[in-house]
């Protein structure tokens, strides 16, 4: 239909004194949209294909995968491999684990940002500036840093290879980046709720309780969000802290068994899988919130 | 100039259990890495003061010298392509798509380019290591489109693991710098863009002088976050190399994390943590400074 319109290509004058674009212009547009959104697509198909390999090959049976090779569909669909791993490291037992741990310190990590940040935010407290570079400098701290004194301090008080110590470390390392986030929302909190307020008499607690929060809510749920997600996708100091398989977390469960059972390449590819699905789920759960990003102060 | 309010006073209470947990949980066992990095100490007898030598040894250190010079490399993987695709695409999508085929088909796009940020790095990690085997996916890939003279031994090659690294690396950090650049686009001037449309500057031109110029504020924070991000490298290295073969892929945390809990040189890993956590901070340091001058020299 518009290979025609291709040869003519001369501007068209239109009665109604509007300018109209010539044929050939509108017909490489389309073509260059149609160009851009195929490249898009294609560089899409490229993300999403390392999961597309490990799934189709997490079903397919050892044989077919040694005779076909990790590309043929598999000619049977086949749980064993994900029910050998499943079994073999407890997985229930981690998906269960870090959904607790997580869970915790999103809730106890943004109790704490709250704190701090209703004090820095709101109250203004002298060295307010100086205790937010504090919070922001304690946020980019490498764990190798902190980890051996943490280890040794864990063994002491005989909480190492408990969710316990994970839990507290987590809340505290979230809440530094939480501070920083949640002090720069409020900081542009309108002054004359919170002055009224005041003037009716709000203590402070009660400041907090019934006008802060509930104006603030959307930001925390934010924040929560983002806590929950890193502190399930934490490695290092998990698999520091947390050495039974009892006490595994999911990356830790599927990153360190490989080398501990004997698993054939099936049950690897099995257990990414399995790795991967629960954050398939979370992507599509909070979506919305996670695909704005987030880095202090400028969450919109 | 400060205002006093009816705000004043009270407010330092909040901060007490947030204080109190970094204190315990970050500034102490921070220090104490600090003091044993200058003691020998296996973790079990008592430390031995040495001074400054486990730093002095550092510096003939093939493995630690390797992890800095590896990390250097990774900037690239981390920071730089991932920042300019992101800035292409972010443009792409926000100027060109969303326009043209409405805003539901670019948030389509954003979100599954987002989709490799919400895994666990020590699970993609998985992930890639199975696709990077000998007879892994990607060689059966290039032999499938004859081009099987590409294939490698993608991680077990010195020369060419810390690129397989990088390779994953990139997909797995696109998504951040997107995610933050669109949403930094959608609060941008429209009025400008139109004006220099108006003008007769090209979609390319208006991105290269005008977009790029107004999103600045976030293109600094996403090159300082991934700058540190890469210093803190672990997980990708710890399950798809090991830091191999031989120090083709060392990293600093790698590094640690064998000193602290392999080769029980827990002073060695302390001043390898600190040489770590100094280089971070004086980063950060130095990119809040240049920007401060910068806003500093536009108001004046």
């Amino acid at each position: 239909m518009t290979t025609t319109g291709i040869v003519e290509g001369k501007p068209v004058a239109r009665t109604d004194g509007r300018k109209r674009r010539p044929l050939r212009t509108r017909v490489m547009d389309v073509v260059q949209a149609y160009g851009v959104i195929f490249g898009l697509l294609a560089l899409l198909v490229v993300m999403f294909s390392p999961f597309a390999i490990i799934a189709i090959n997490a079903v397919k049976t050892p044989t077919d995968l040694a005779a076909n090779g990790p590309l043929s569909l598999p000619q049977s669909v086949t749980m064993d491999n994900i029910v050998t791993f499943w079994n073999a490291v407890d997985f229930g037992g981690a998906l269960r684990n870090s959904m607790v741990i997580s869970l915790l310190v999103a809730v106890f990590a943004t109790i704490l940002s709250l704190l701090n940040a209703f004090a820095l935010g709101i109250g203004n407290i002298r060295g307010a500036v100086w205790m937010l570079v504090f919070f922001m400098l304690a946020n980019i701290l490498p764990n190798e840093a902190i980890v051996y004194p943490l280890y040794y301090m864990a063994k002491f008080a005989g909480l190492y290879n408990t969710q316990l110590a994970v839990v507290i470390i987590f809340t505290v390392i979230q809440s530094a980046f939480g501070t920083y986030f949640i002090a720069s929302v409020m900081r542009a909190f309108p002054r004359e709720i919170l002055d009224a307020a005041k003037v009716d008499g709000c203590s402070n607690m009660q400041l907090l309780v019934r006008v802060v929060i509930p104006v603030m809510r959307p930001s925390l749920m934010v924040f929560m969000v983002f806590a929950f997600i890193w502190t399930w996708n934490e490695f290092y100091l998990p698999m520091v802290f947390l050495i039974s398989n009892s006490q595994y977390t999911v990356p830790v469960s599927v990153a360190v068994t490989q080398g501990q059972h004997m698993m054939n390449e099936s049950q690897v590819a099995a257990s990414a899988l399995l790795g991967v699905l629960p954050c398939v789920v979370f992507f599509l759960l909070f979506q919305r919130t996670l695909t704005r990003g987030i880095t202090a102060g400028s969450y919109r | 100039m400060k205002r006093r309010s009816s705000l004043d006073g009270g407010y330092a209470i909040f901060m007490l259990p947030g204080l109190l947990a970094f204190l315990l949980v970050i500034v102490g066992p921070f220090l104490a890495t600090v003091f044993i990095s200058f003691t020998t100490w296996n973790g079990v007898q008592a430390p031995k003061w040495v001074g400054i030598d486990n730093y002095f040894n550092l510096v003939s250190d093939p493995y630690f010298v390797a992890s800095f010079q590896n990390t250097f490399v990774l900037l690239l993987a981390m920071v730089v392509i991932p920042t300019i695709l992101g800035l292409l695409l972010a443009g792409l999508l926000y100027s060109y798509v969303a326009r043209r085929f409405g805003p539901k088909t670019a948030s389509f796009f954003r979100a599954g380019f987002y989709l490799p940020q919400v895994m666990p790095v020590a699970v993609a990690g998985v992930v890639w290591g199975w696709i990077l085997t000998p007879d892994g996916a990607l060689n059966s890939i290039l032999q499938g489109v004859g081009l099987g003279v590409l294939a490698q031994n993608w991680l077990g090659d010195p020369g060419i693991a810390i690129f397989s690294v990088m390779g994953m690396m990139v997909w797995f950090q696109i998504g951040f710098p997107l995610v933050i650049f669109f949403t930094a686009l959608q609060r941008m001037d429209q009025t400008v863009i139109e004006a220099a449309s108006l003008d007769g500057a090209s979609g390319w031109q208006t991105f290269i002088h005008i977009t790029i110029h107004q999103i600045r504020p976030e293109i600094f924070v996403v090159v300082l976050m991934t700058t540190i991000a890469t210093f803190k490298v672990f997980a990708q290295v710890f399950v798809l190399t090991r830091g191999g073969p031989g120090t083709a892929t060392y990293v600093p945390s790698y590094y640690t994390y064998l000193n602290f809990f392999q080769k029980d040189q827990v002073g060695v890993g302390s001043a390898v943590a600190t040489i770590v956590t100094v280089v971070v901070l004086l980063v950060a340091v130095v990119f809040i400074n240049f920007q401060e001058r910068r806003d500093l020299a536009k108001e004046s």
